[in-house]
């Protein structure tokens, strides 16, 4: 059994690069959704506010599926796996993100953009030196939630190919006939790595909470 | 300098303002009284345009507000407002608190906004402050430091919305006084507020306000004394 151990170490890359790439992705997509679902105009509002309950509202399995296979059927080109797990994650975690940011944003105290406004600074302006400087301190404990969960649920892409961890834990059971030996050890192997990451994550929101200012 | 003509704001079905017809002239300081709920703070937030007036003029420094090509965010410069609650950046020093406006909304090169940031900080009593976070100040340094803020974009006109209201005791002359000097300068103000020591020292004309309308205004010395209006008399004897 022991031996399958470095096959499955080697999927640990690609979960990892996985799981980084997108959450770098919708950190800044998220960031544009949720300016767009808490925008004055409806035009702008509306859109947003049906990716973001589209989104949440259906499973990532389907969304996964929906890009890597019904996509290149309208749009007729050849779906490549590494681009589409990528995107299918990208797009999944930015309608959380949005969330978190809108969450961030509408905690600020209303006199925060009342008197920002009041200097004369355009809503853009307020929002940039006074508001997000604010906000971000507060989303960046359930930013990293999603970075736990978006860890987790990338073992979704192993459906259309990609060789993270999950799928060498499902080639290494077929090889194997060790089902229960492979997704034992893989899960284990998630599990070092979410506790490994919240306690980084930790460490990260006690030097901001160490700063002192809220 | 402000021309505020038959001003109505309703919130949804509450009538707030019902017809304000007031005008303030240049150098003058106008103290607004009235119980709560009279619409005085609602009254002071259209004048810059925080809340959107239902229907009526504003005419400041005589340009119409409610004209469509009228940039909201320079007019915005041109009024100051100091709030009940300061309103202080919490994540800025209080240096960077005066100079962000100057130096994002006026361009002025950051070495100046902080110059000019400095000087203002001298005028309100804070020079020692500027490097320390809002949260380190009292009350009554926080509302000398909001001052100091609205004044940085040189405005016109301050409107003061009641600045001493949420401050203990002890602290409430020191921003008064800030705000006399200001008066001695020749700032035009709106002050809304209860300190009726201030008003009779200070103002040039008081204005009762009891729901949503101006029921009465007058010099301090002949309003304090002589109210005319049943209102007035029965408001005065309350407070005073």
């Amino acid at each position: 059994m022991a031996r399958y151990f470095p096959f499955l170490v080697r999927g640990v890359g690609i979960t990892v690069q996985f799981t980084f790439i997108s959450f770098l992705l919708a950190v800044m997509l998220g960031l544009v959704i949720a300016l767009g679902r808490i925008s004055g105009s409806r035009i702008i509002r509306t859109p947003c506010q049906i990716y973001i309950d589209f989104i949440r509202g259906t499973p990532l399995l389907a969304q996964i599926y929906l890009v890597h296979f019904g996509l290149p059927q309208i749009f007729h080109y050849r779906p490549v796996g590494y681009i589409d797990a990528l995107v299918a994650l990208t797009l999944n975690s930015s309608a959380y993100m949005a969330e978190i940011y809108r969450g961030g944003i509408e905690s600020i105290e209303a006199g925060q953009m009342e008197a920002a406004r009041s200097l004369g600074m355009t809503y853009g302006q307020a929002m940039r030196y006074v508001i997000l400087p604010q906000a971000i301190r507060r989303v960046i404990p359930p930013m990293g939630n999603e970075f736990i969960t978006l860890l987790k649920e990338s073992s979704l892409v192993s459906v259309i190919g990609m060789e993270d961890l999950m799928m060498r834990a499902k080639m290494m059971a077929g090889q194997s006939f060790r089902p229960f030996e492979a997704y034992f050890t893989t899960a284990l192997i998630y599990l070092v790595m979410t506790i490994t990451f919240s306690r980084l994550l930790g460490r990260v929101e006690g030097r901001i909470k160490g700063s002192g200012r809220s | 300098m402000v021309e505020v003509k038959n001003l109505h704001k309703s919130f949804g079905d509450l009538h707030v303002l019902r017809g304000i017809d007031l005008e303030v002239n240049k150098g003058e300081v106008v103290v607004v009284i009235g119980p709560s709920g009279s619409g005085k703070s609602t009254f002071l937030r259209c004048i810059n345009h925080l809340e959107q007036p239902t229907s009526g003029e504003i005419h400041i420094d005589c340009v119409n507000l409610d004209d469509g090509n009228v940039n909201i965010n320079l007019i915005r410069q041109t009024a100051g407002m100091v709030f009940q609650q300061f309103n202080l950046f919490p994540h800025l020093t209080v240096l960077a608190n005066i100079s962000l406006a100057p130096a994002k909304v006026l361009n002025m090169p950051v070495e100046d906004a902080e110059a000019l940031g400095r000087e203002l900080l001298r005028k309100v009593g804070l020079a020692d402050k500027e490097a320390v976070y809002p949260h380190q100040l009292s009350g009554g340094q926080q509302q000398r430091a909001a001052i100091a803020r609205a004044l940085a974009m040189k405005p016109k006109l301050m409107l003061f919305d009641e600045p001493t209201s949420a401050l203990d005791p002890e602290m409430i002359g020191e921003v008064l006084m800030v705000m006399k000097e200001l008066a001695l300068e020749g700032m035009t103000m709106i002050v809304v507020s209860h300190e009726m020591g201030f008003a009779r020292e200070v103002a040039d004309r008081v204005v009762f306000m009891d729901e949503g309308v101006l029921v009465e205004e007058g010099k301090p010395s002949e309003f304090f004394r002589n109210p005319k209006h049943e209102r007035t008399r029965a408001f005065l004897s309350k407070i005073l």
